[in-house]
């Protein structure tokens, strides 16, 4: 389910992932990654971008950076996976150690707290811009429906492990899917 | 820079690589462990001090492993801790996208995807819903959140303008009404 998508180079995906990686304060990585890439400039399709997510989730490794090597591969193959990988690290790296020392001076004053929070509360905006796009767009049936309520119910409110749950469900969805794919 | 530092950190850290599954918060708990108990690189208070800093500051979460090799061995000791917690499992992707793309026109990969899709939703939405369970601010935050997705969304504001705005709205509600 690729779209065709325009010729990227090297240089815009290193920009687009330095300016996400920048800009993500208290968390919402993906939430950014979702505005630049599908919504912003068409890079990928809401389905190929969904289930990248799913898989870099599924997968050993930290969200974000594992979504920075798989959609940079898409993009530009290997070299598109280095780039998207060193732009999710490289500069954020640069940046956080003279805060760590900043912080130092700073961070005993509760206002620093308290904006820190506040910055978080509005980075959820990001979130739930995504979350509300995909849902719909996932949700193709009365099936894929209760897929995303068992999932959200039971990780979000019964708070069962997330590994155990999506080695269950996972199969089940890609059976379904197999299946419609087959009856249509 | 000392060649025994450099190796205490990979042998603390790239086993731990290995597991953080769905996150970097699963590591959190040992790698405060190695950190504080074992090799006595810092206090409990420096430690929950790097977290605080990784949450707040831009760039993935688990810069804190960058942060916590910053204190053992400066620069150096940095860049070997990222290189240790990031590497080894973004080579195992790389090697997974190059299979994904070998049968990317197989009809199984196809529904693979679009079974994850709805998945992936359910995720996204529990971690929404946990993220403000523990959001500080409670009401407020929930009152921010919503109000910056709506200006996001429908009045195009861009979400630069809206982080610095919830900070200062947070910042000046939070000394007249949650003193510290």
């Amino acid at each position: 389910m690729e779209v065709a998508r325009p010729r990227v180079s090297l240089a815009q995906i290193f920009i687009v992932f330095t300016k996400v990686s920048l800009t993500s304060f208290g968390g919402g990585l993906s939430g950014w990654m979702y505005r630049e890439f599908v919504e912003a400039r068409g890079w990928f399709s809401d389905a190929e971008f969904l289930s990248s997510l799913a898989i870099c989730q599924a997968m050993p490794g930290v969200n974000v950076v594992n979504l920075a090597v798989w959609l940079g591969f898409r993009l530009r193959g290997t070299l598109g996976a280095i780039v998207g990988f060193c732009a999710m690290i490289v500069p954020a790296l640069i940046v956080i150690i003279p805060i760590s020392i900043a912080y130092g001076y700073w961070g005993r004053y509760p206002a620093v707290h308290h904006a820190l929070a506040g910055i978080a509360a509005a980075a959820l905006a990001l979130t739930l811009n995504m979350v509300s796009r995909v849902t719909v767009s996932a949700v193709r049936d009365a099936v894929t429906l209760a897929i995303v309520a068992i999932v959200f119910v039971g990780i979000g409110l019964l708070r069962w492990s997330m590994f155990e749950l999506v080695v269950v469900v996972a199969p089940l969805s890609v059976a379904w899917a197999f299946y419609r794919q087959r009856a249509a | 820079m000392s060649w025994p530092l450099i190796s205490l950190l990979l042998r603390v850290i790239v086993p731990l690589s290995f597991v953080t599954i769905g996150g970097g918060a699963s590591i959190i708990a040992d790698l405060e462990r190695q950190s504080v108990s074992v090799n006595h690189w810092m206090t409990a208070g420096q430690f929950l001090d790097l977290f605080a800093i990784s949450r707040a500051a831009p760039g993935p979460g688990s810069l804190l492993v960058s942060l916590i090799g910053f204190q053992v061995d400066g620069i150096v000791g940095a860049i070997v801790a990222s290189l240790a917690i990031f590497v080894p499992t973004s080579a195992i992707l790389y090697v997974l996208a190059r299979i994904w793309r070998h049968y990317r026109d197989a009809n199984w990969q196809q529904a693979v995807e679009r079974g994850l899709a709805p998945v992936a939703a359910g995720l996204i939405l529990a971690g929404v819903y946990s993220i403000f369970r523990i959001a500080e601010g409670g009401i407020m935050a929930w009152i921010v959140a919503i109000a910056a997705f709506a200006a996001l969304r429908w009045l195009r504001f861009n979400p630069l303008a809206l982080m610095a705005l919830g900070g200062a709205i947070f910042a000046i509600v939070g000394i007249y009404w949650w003193p510290a």
